[in-house]
């Protein structure tokens, strides 16, 4: 753990005085403190182009009074910063005359546990096995022209010290491998990307050559391109995978379900709360629990305990995901959500791990359904306008379906679709739930942080392919 | 306020000097500062005010051809001790690249021009409040336009660039950046859409009024909107959208990503890409450019480059590391283009709203849909049907999808070329290209 106060001319207790005074009649609003440490190791073009370390130092002070956020931040941990700080949110929050609310839930669990996955592996070891992907995938297949390797780590140390003197602290490992190949036959270029990750050392995804399975995957994908046909264009029925493939939860539901947009009433969602929005059968849980995912979290960013919210269950509305300012405003109470990329932001509602229940049907039946249609495996990136509720994704593998047989390979083609009626678009639900690999990061207002998605296999009985052949 | 030269300046060298004395044989650093204020407004009232005060430095080390890089936000010595040790041993570990190396001494700019990037005047909050207020009574008036959201943002930036062949330069910039975010409601839809100005003098921002109108209106327009069947059509792509189809063919000219062959436009110098009227340029001594600069993130100086001559393409955007690859000299844009536009076309916007008697009118595009190994572009999108020269109905829920290929040869540009970005394009039509809806 940090100790953020032991090179300031900074004490604790003086920090605490001045967090208690700027604080006093605000609603809410603490001081966070962030240390982290990052590495990046990069292969690329038969070399080790990249070896670069980062450290950065912050903190974020953020005074609520009523609707209106002060914020202000700093890399300088010291008296004066902090007083600047302090003088900054004062002049936004002229007369302030809140209650503050020094509630916060306790837990002591702990999804992750307290390592530095940077230092549990040396640089030659980590460069070493680099070396090893691109020669073992350059030698799989004459056509690799270029292969992709890297490797990200982060630990990072958070202390939230709330007007009281209140402090909560968490430590967050994440770890992310990827692996990119590009192929060349017959003039043609086609790129497969596949990547592993979470909250554990490097070793715990990596060990017994389990690198050569990311590589496999990496591709098998690009290989399945290579042979790809033009997408169709129109609307037809879409089976989905499982696992990765759940962007399309996060996309179509998953924003519109965040506290600050319902509030705002901008979200498509807002008024549907207790209604139904999905077929029956269809459960959604925003997760924040399960031991080293890419999406878990201990605390959130404002210090509230994550739980498992039930965001939509057998297709009935239920909640929203909430930070503290949120919650407050409209009268409920924060579901862990509160999150922000760095101290350098303030908090947001945010997803963690946002997963679609099994249902009992198999992805054979699925496919059987469909006359003509596609079958999509995996994605790229995803985005959604929430007011619109219009959102889209980019499939990088997905297949023709006719005749209820699964045929060629179709090229990356966008799908687009309505959030608010795309689930009661849901005719079936499988039974093989399965969690990404561990690679999604979700921006929103500027702001990226690692999340999860889960989903069984399901059929959509209506979206638009944005393919190019008529 | 943001620290001055000599504080960044003394940081440097003594970053340069540690290096040097820890056995690295070449060395660079950065160090930046920057200053934000920011007020944001929700449904004409206070919403947030947000300041930020960044410091940062990043370092690289040589030792012959092996190269390493470390960056921090802590400046003090101590810290950046730990750090200089930690990236030299790093550096020592880390394989040799034959191409690693500072840039050549005679492509580092010789002076640094006063380019007038830097408005020292000071915005209080209380008078972007006063702006915000004006903005959001503007952006409100209609009864459709159910929330309001708007910013106004002053930063100011300084930053220094060394390394060990004596290089050492940088300068102040400045923006004022304001934006309004309008959602209109009617009984069948909810839509949003906004307006934006920056600049780097607070006295050519836009007028608070006009912006919150057009964003306003912007929005209404888009109220009840129609989903189309699929077709082959000509698209009409608003300024907002076809800048980020001359950011693509940047991002594919970039010697990263034509050295990796992994790029539809490798080995395509003196080739005609596009047709015979588009000319691009890119210009970093524009006065008051956003995306002005007297030299690229390296200290290689950047002069006025024409990439694309009658619609043939006449340079990559050089690096040093890339261009020793490809045995080309930096040509000043590591870190990318500065002020990147598309030449004007010879017709104007209303001549190109006519010149078919059925379009599409695209004001916006969701998705990361643009492959530049491949070429394959496919987004969703939102805009308008155009018939015989008028704006008919709003449509959404669709996806337009092409080629970059065939794309760039069929494009047709209006002379309406405003410089609101860095990155600029007059309204553009592209034919050819495919929509699917229904």
């Amino acid at each position: 753990m940090s100790n953020f106060f032991e090179k300031s001319d900074l004490s604790r207790s003086e920090a605490e005085n001045i967090i208690s005074d700027t604080l006093q009649k605000c609603d809410d609003g603490e001081l966070y403190l962030e240390n982290s440490k990052s590495e990046s190791i990069l292969l690329d073009d038969n070399k080790i182009k990249n070896s670069s370390y980062n450290s950065d130092l912050g903190f974020g002070f953020r005074a609520i009074s009523d609707e209106v956020v002060a914020y202000s931040h700093s890399n300088e941990i010291s008296k004066n910063s902090l007083k600047q700080s302090s003088e900054n949110l004062k002049s936004t929050l002229k007369s302030v005359k809140g209650t503050y609310n020094h509630e916060i839930p306790k837990s002591n669990k702990k999804y992750y546990e307290n390592i530095n996955p940077i230092e549990q592996k040396s640089l030659n070891e980590k460069i070493k096995i680099l070396n090893e992907v691109n020669n073992y995938l350059r030698s799989k297949d004459d056509s690799i022209k270029q292969v992709t390797a890297n490797f990200l780590g982060e630990q990072k140390s958070v202390e939230i010290i709330r007007s009281g003197g209140e402090t909560l602290t968490d430590v967050r490992p994440l770890i992310r491998f990827n692996v990119s190949v590009m192929l060349e036959k017959n003039g043609r270029k086609e790129t497969g990307v596949y990547g592993v990750g979470g909250r554990q050392s490097y070793d715990s995804y990596l060990k017994d050559d389990n690198w050569k399975s990311v590589c496999d995957e990496a591709l098998r994908i690009a290989s399945v391109n290579l042979e790809s046909k033009p997408a169709p264009a129109g609307e037809m029925k879409v089976v989905l995978g499982p696992g990765w493939p759940a962007i399309l939860i996060h996309e179509a539901v998953g924003h519109g379900l965040e506290g600050d947009f319902n509030r705002k009433k901008t979200s498509a969602f807002h008024n549907l709360m207790g209604l139904k929005v999905a077929s029956e059968g269809v459960t959604i849980v925003d997760d924040g629990t399960i031991d080293n995912r890419r999406g878990s979290l201990t605390i959130d960013d404002e210090g509230t305990p994550t739980e498992k919210t039930v965001l939509i269950e057998n297709g009935i509305l239920k909640n929203f995901m909430q930070d503290r300012l949120n919650a407050r405003l409209m009268k409920t109470k924060s579901t862990g959500s509160g999150r922000r990329e760095n101290y350098r932001h303030i908090v947001l509602p945010r997803m963690r791990n946002t997963m679609m229940l099994s249902g009992n049907q198999t992805q054979d039946e699925m496919i059987k359904a469909v006359d003509k249609g596609i079958f999509a495996v995996s994605f790229g990136g995803g985005q959604v306008d929430i007011t619109s509720g219009k959102f889209v994704f980019n499939c990088t593998e997905a297949y023709e379906i006719v005749n209820g047989k699964i045929g060629s390979p179709i090229k990356g083609a966008t799908l687009i679709g309505d959030g608010p009626s795309i689930l009661k678009e849901v005719s079936m639900v499988g039974n093989d739930m399965m969690m990404d690999p561990g690679i999604g990061t979700c921006g929103k207002a500027g702001q990226g942080v690692p999340v999860g998605v889960a989903q069984p296999s399901i059929l959509i009985n209506k979206m638009t392919v944005g393919g190019t052949k008529l | 306020m943001v620290k001055d030269q000599e504080f960044l300046e003394k940081k440097a060298s003594y970053c340069l000097g540690l290096a040097k004395k820890l056995g690295a044989t070449d060395s660079s650093v950065i160090v930046n500062n920057s200053v934000s204020e920011t007020v944001n407004f929700r449904n004409k009232k206070l919403d947030e005010s947000n300041r930020s005060d960044d410091l940062g430095i990043s370092i690289t080390t040589y030792i012959g051809k092996k190269k390493s890089s470390i960056s921090s936000s802590n400046l003090l010595d101590d810290n950046l001790n730990i750090l200089i040790e930690k990236c030299v041993e790093t550096t020592k570990n880390t394989p040799e690249d034959e191409f690693n190396s500072l840039p050549d001494k005679d492509l580092l700019a010789k002076e640094v021009k006063d380019l007038d990037l830097y408005d020292d005047t000071h915005i209080e909050n209380d008078q972007k409040i006063d702006y915000l207020k004006k903005l959001e009574s503007a952006a409100s008036n209609d009864k459709k336009i159910v929330n309001t959201e708007s910013s106004f943002t002053q930063n100011k930036s300084n930053f220094i660039l060394a390394n060990s062949e004596g290089f050492c330069a940088g300068y102040k910039t400045s923006s004022f950046t304001a934006s309004s975010v309008t959602v209109a409601k009617d009984e069948k839809s909810m839509e949003r859409d906004y307006e934006y100005s920056s600049k780097c003098f607070l006295k050519d921002l836009d007028d608070a009024g006009e912006l919150g109108k057009q964003a306003a209106d912007q929005t209404i327009r888009k109220l009840s909107p129609k989903k189309i069947g699929s077709e082959k059509i000509a698209i009409i792509f608003d300024k907002r959208i076809a800048k980020g189809i001359l950011s693509t063919f940047a991002s594919a000219i970039s010697s990263s990503a034509i050295s990796r062959g992994t790029s539809f436009l490798k080995d395509k110098v003196n080739q005609k890409i596009f047709s015979d009227t588009i000319n691009v340029l890119d210009k970093p001594d524009i006065l008051k450019g956003l995306g002005s600069r007297n030299f690229d993130s390296e200290g290689v100086k950047t002069d006025t480059l024409k990439l694309v001559d009658q619609g043939i393409l006449k340079h990559y955007l050089i690096d040093t590391y890339n261009g020793k690859k490809l045995n080309l000299k930096s040509n000043g844009r590591c870190g990318g283009t500065s002020n990147l536009y598309f030449e004007n076309g010879n017709i104007s916007f209303k001549d190109l709203l006519n010149s078919k008697s059925k379009s599409l009118y695209i004001t916006e595009t969701i998705g990361h849909g643009s492959n530049i190994v491949t070429g394959d572009y496919s987004v969703g999108a939102t805009g308008f049907l155009v018939e015989n020269g008028e704006f008919k109905y709003p449509i959404n829920e669709i996806t337009i999808a092409g080629n970059f290929k065939d794309m760039f040869k069929n494009i047709t540009l209006a002379n309406d070329l405003e410089f609101k970005y860095s990155t600029n394009s007059p309204t553009m039509m592209i034919e050819g290209m495919v929509v699917a809806g229904k």
